[in-house]
């Protein structure tokens, strides 16, 4: 019998909220140890070659220096390899053993680390650290003629370097109607606003602990104890808050083994802060890509083939590949398509996973095609995308386990009042600006993984939930707080959610959109297990039932996997977003005036913190569009705006009316909580709808982002304006 | 950061002496600018002598204009209802500066003199003459979407990033300034230097000369003014290119002009051309664009910064038609 459902379903606030508003919610970088020093990085300033010497002198007479360390000084780790690797972690390559040669791979490698009793000491300390470097060659434009096929290993993890149904070059020779569309996409920074730190203490029993920010503890003690050649359980990971992370936690980097070598070597816990400007290059990014879309279609728009190239970029050492082309393998119904898929080895630190990943990128490229497609076709956008529903998943053949896009189509054109947009020159004019319209399509593939949690019930009436999974900010602990209320027949406020800790019941990554399909089935499965053990029936307060058992609390596991229904269905979130922009034609400036997003996420725990989380993929759209871009030195290799003054982020002025909302869906096929997920998805397509309609607005076909004004005056003056 | 001396003081000639008697010594005011740089490592003074109490913060009507304080807020100069009234250009430059909070704790005198918000200065490692003599400039053949178009040196390619100095400039504001020798005036238009093959000299400033106050004369308060600036998100950032103008119009007749540009060259620099060309004229949108065009004269674009030119152009002609009411 399914439980009663009081909480899943409606928009609670946040549990944690007042933790956080007040302070008392503890991040990373904020524990409070005993006797805690503190570390600095010391970044390569080439992109590649060696070191020929380090002067450590000046920095080890500084004040408060506990330890400098380098190359030289620091012990060789095993380093043991990932079998299997995370699926984090890129398939090919080895990741970046620090501090154990001499070689530069990219310029912000950390080649030092000062450790004193001060944050400002070990900064300062750092500065003085002289490095005498031997450059080589470096790869520091990304140039295609260099790009390279994915290794086996990728293409297996779903990377594919070519891929080709039915006869893509043949349909696209013959049809009626083509277009050909180039596009770039910058390197993106994650920007979270909370930094990675990580502090790390070894009790005296060679234990270690370690406070990180990550969206995956379990994670770290695996990656740790295998580059340390420690037995996880001899490893404690505790991350209870992430302020913000959008992928940036999702793999164990560097500095999470430079906390433990320096505690290690100075005897006491040390702490290890990034710097605003570190986080460019300590941790990954969206990697630049470059793309070309072929699209034919018949009159009617029917689609008749798809063809998609998109060259990404991964560093010297990793080969981190996107799923860039899925979108354009799965997105609509076509018999011909193929996707070709490249990599550029570049001296950069390795890219990793960022909010929508692959598809975020795809659908910027594949969204803007089919634009251009539908204004040669003379067909309203919408029409198109309607023509070319996939009833099932194009790629495979299977069902889809549920499927609302048309639903999402309609109800988000409605609600934008796409019918009535403006459509003649004149209603297009307000004043000095240009009204424009655009529309795309968001598709993003739904998982699940392998999770436990344990539920705790106590004679009071409280209950505890405990699990290793985290809380970037979309609100786990809420949503799980929900199913538990639920499951266990109490009030909210009566259940605790336990999370962001290795020695918890094990979880997957946080992310990928996985965690409610994942965790909370976990969280009910566990609940039923109570209920059982307490031989209750179905529903209702399950607390009498302990009470009359004489015991003062119970606790039970649960777990949940992914089933057969992985194998029979295809499974995905889907939505629609509508851009209203406002373009200055004659200072190229573009304000996003309006957008509109319509969703079918499953079914959706917390109306509330489902909307805040699509509105913030919306603000993240919106710099996509128009200001976000790594600005990256081709000479020197190096990234020159690694600062939130020059990484322009949208700040409030840039961001209009946004209005998410979430049609009917509930896919107990997927999974018996019904959900499917929606972080990745509330990126996906918004910078396409913008770019979109700024076309609308100006004629322009803007094929690169971000659009900034001096890209609108560069196109104005191609087209002879 | 590198270890400094930190000394308050409250009394102008200590300020001074203080400033001038001892080697790398820095005023510290609103901080917004110079604890970035400390943080950075691209300022390591040995002293900061911290002038925040000075009585510098007044802002006053005079009878021949207006005397801002140096110490005054950027917020409270945007708001002053004498400011909103007589000088719009400089109360819209102030209102479009920075964000909220760093306008309540930004100062007119370091609005001023702010360092260069060049990539290569500001990331404190790559080549940069102003902030390490010799190392070249790395902008000059590097990323230099937002280098300089006029004035610029072999040496160095860096902008002026103040929206107040620009509209300043177009209303012929004076900086008060004390120092060792005294007291003295500069104009706007000559506070600021250019590179040349001296990068890492931004100002006329001596050391231990202190800017006082910003005098703004009554002349320009009955002239139609605007500012327009351009840039890539809405608020808190630096222009890409701005515009300041300031007309005299009289029956229709453009009887004398001021127009200062933003975001292209080491100082904000005077379009004497443009204003010879509006002079006698009447402002209507073919003058404002052919004005605007007239403003791009003599640019020197590098390889990635060309599209500043038209940008240039048609701030220009905003600003215009924005003084001029016109569409």
């Amino acid at each position: 019998m399914t439980p009663a459902t009081t909480f899943v379903g409606s928009p609670v606030s946040r549990v944690d909220g007042p933790a956080k508003v007040t302070g008392a919610a503890v991040y990373a970088a904020d524990f409070d140890i005993p006797h805690l020093a503190h570390a600095s990085i010391v970044q390569a300033r080439v992109p590649a070659g060696r070191i020929a010497a380090i002067d450590t002198r000046a920095a080890e007479a500084a004040p408060g220096v506990l330890a400098v360390m380098t190359h030289e000084t620091t012990r060789r780790l095993p380093w043991h390899p990932r079998d299997p690797r995370p699926g984090v972690d890129p398939k090919a390559g080895e990741r970046l053993h620090v501090l154990q040669d001499d070689v530069v791979r990219y310029d912000g490698q950390p080649v030092a680390l000062v450790v004193a009793q001060s944050e400002e000491q070990a900064r300062a300390a750092a500065d003085l650290v002289r490095v005498d470097y031997a450059p080589t060659a470096a790869r520091t434009r990304f140039d295609v003629a260099y790009a390279r096929a994915p290794s086996e290993a990728t293409a297996k993890a779903g990377r594919p370097g070519d891929t080709s149904r039915g006869d893509p070059e043949g349909a696209f020779a013959q049809a009626p109607v083509r277009v050909d569309v180039p596009f770039v996409q910058p390197r993106e920074q994650h920007a979270a606003i909370e930094p990675h730190a990580t502090i790390a203490a070894w009790d005296e029993d060679g234990r270690l602990t370690l406070w990180d920010k990550s969206q995956w503890v379990d994670n770290v003690r695996t990656e740790i104890a295998h580059v340390f050649g420690l037995a996880e359980d001899r490893i404690r990971v505790i991350s209870p808050f992430v302020g913000g992370a959008f992928g940036s936690g999702l793999r164990t980097w560097p500095h999470v083994t430079l906390a433990a070598l320096a505690a290690e070597r100075v005897g006491r816990p040390v702490r290890l802060a990034l710097t605003r400007r570190q986080l460019f290059t300590n941790t990954g990014f969206r990697p630049h890509t470059e793309s070309r879309v072929r699209l034919g279609a018949f009159p009617d728009g029917r689609l008749t083939a798809i063809l998609h190239e998109a060259t990404g970029q991964t560093s010297t050492y990793e080969e981190y590949a996107e799923t860039t082309l899925t979108p354009a393998r799965q997105l609509y119904a076509c018999p011909n398509v193929a996707t070709r898929y490249r990599l550029l080895d570049m001296n950069v630190n390795t890219p990793s996973p960022m909010r929508g990943p692959g598809a975020a990128t795809g659908e910027l490229f594949l969204e803007t095609a089919m634009d251009e497609l539908a204004h040669a076709l003379g067909m309203n956008p919408l029409e198109l995308r309607r023509a070319n529903l996939a009833k099932t998943d194009p790629d495979s053949g299977k069902p889809w386990s549920s499927n609302a896009l048309a639903a999402c189509w309609d109800q988000a054109a409605a609600r934008f009042g796409w019918a009535d947009r403006p459509r003649t020159d004149e209603a297009r004019r307000a004043g000095r600006e240009r009204i424009g319209s655009g529309m795309a399509s968001a598709f993003y593939p739904a998982h699940r993984a392998k999770a436990r949690a344990r539920v705790t019930l106590y004679a009071n009436g409280g209950a505890m939930i405990q699990a290793a999974t985290s809380d970037m900010g979309p609100g786990t602990y809420t949503a799980l707080s929900q199913v538990a209320a639920d499951a266990l027949g109490l009030p909210l406020e009566q259940v605790r959610v336990e999370i962001g800790d290795s020695a918890l019941p094990p979880a997957p990554a946080h992310g990928g959109s996985i965690t409610m399909a994942t965790l909370g089935n976990a969280v009910a499965n566990a609940c039923a297990a109570l209920r059982e053990t307490l031989g209750a029936d179905g529903e209702g307060d399950l607390t009498p039932a302990l009470r009359r058992s004489g015991r003062d609390s119970a606790a039970a596991e649960g777990a949940s996997s992914p089933g057969k229904e992985a194998q029979e269905y295809e499974s995905a979130a889907f939505g629609a977003v509508f851009a209203e922009v406002r373009v200055d034609p004659e200072l190229g400036t573009v304000r996003v005036a309006r957008l509109v997003g319509g969703y079918d996420v499953g079914r959706v725990v917390n109306p509330k913190l489902a909307r805040s989380q699509c509105i913030g993929g919306m603000v993240q759209g919106i710099g996509m569009a128009l200001s976000e871009e790594a600005v990256f030195d081709r000479h020197c290799g190096r990234v020159m705006n690694a600062n939130l003054s020059d990484y322009l982020v949208p700040v409030c002025a840039d961001v209009g009316a946004l209005e998410a909302f979430f049609v009917e869906s509930d896919d107990r096929v997927f999974n018996p909580l019904g959900v499917k997920g929606l972080a990745e998805i509330a990126l996906c397509g918004v910078a396409a709808a913008i770019v979109n309609a700024v076309y609308d607005a100006t004629g322009l076909r803007m094929r690169e982002v971000p659009v900034t004004p001096e890209r609108i005056v560069t196109a104005q003056a191609a087209r002879g304006r | 950061m590198q270890p400094f001396a930190y000394r308050k003081i409250h009394d102008v000639a200590a300020a001074i002496a203080q400033g001038a008697g001892e080697p790398n010594t820095v005023f510290l005011a609103g901080g917004t600018d110079l604890v970035q740089l400390l943080q950075d490592g691209i300022a390591r003074p040995a002293g900061i002598v911290d002038i925040s109490d000075l009585p510098f913060s007044s802002i006053a009507t005079t009878i021949d204009g207006m005397r801002i304080g140096a110490l005054a807020k950027l917020a409270d100069v945007a708001d002053h209802p004498q400011v909103r009234a007589h000088y719009p250009a400089l109360a819209t430059a102030l209102g479009e500066t920075a964000s909220p909070m760093v306008r309540n704790m930004a100062t007119t005198g370091g609005n001023l003199l702010q360092r260069t918000r060049c990539l290569y200065f500001r990331d404190g490692v790559s080549s940069c003459n102003k902030r390490e003599p010799g190392s070249g400039c790395g902008a000059l053949r590097g990323e230099d979407a937002r280098a300089a178009l006029f004035g610029a040196s072999e040496a160095c390619v860096a902008t002026h990033a103040s929206d107040l100095a620009v509209a300043l400039l177009a209303l012929d504001a004076e900086v008060l300034v004390a120092g060792p020798a005294g007291e003295r005036s500069i104009p706007v238009e000559r506070l600021h230097t250019l590179p040349g093959d001296t990068p890492w000299i931004d100002s006329d400033l001596e050391p231990g000369e202190l800017i006082s106050a910003i005098f703004v004369p009554r002349g320009a308060a009955g002239w139609a003014q605007a500012y327009a600036k351009l840039r890539h998100r809405a608020s808190f950032e630096w222009p890409l290119v701005s515009a300041a103008v300031s007309l005299a119009v009289v029956d229709g007749m453009i009887e004398d002009a001021r127009v200062a540009l933003g975001g292209v060259a080491h100082k904000p620099w005077r379009a004497e051309d443009v204003e010879t060309l509006l002079i006698g004229r009447e402002l209507d949108p073919v003058l404002a664009r052919e004005a605007g065009e007239a403003a791009t004269e003599g640019a020197r674009p590098l390889a990635g910064n060309a599209a500043k030119i038209p940008l240039l152009a048609r701030v220009v002609s905003r600003a215009l038609a924005d003084a001029g009411g016109l569409p």
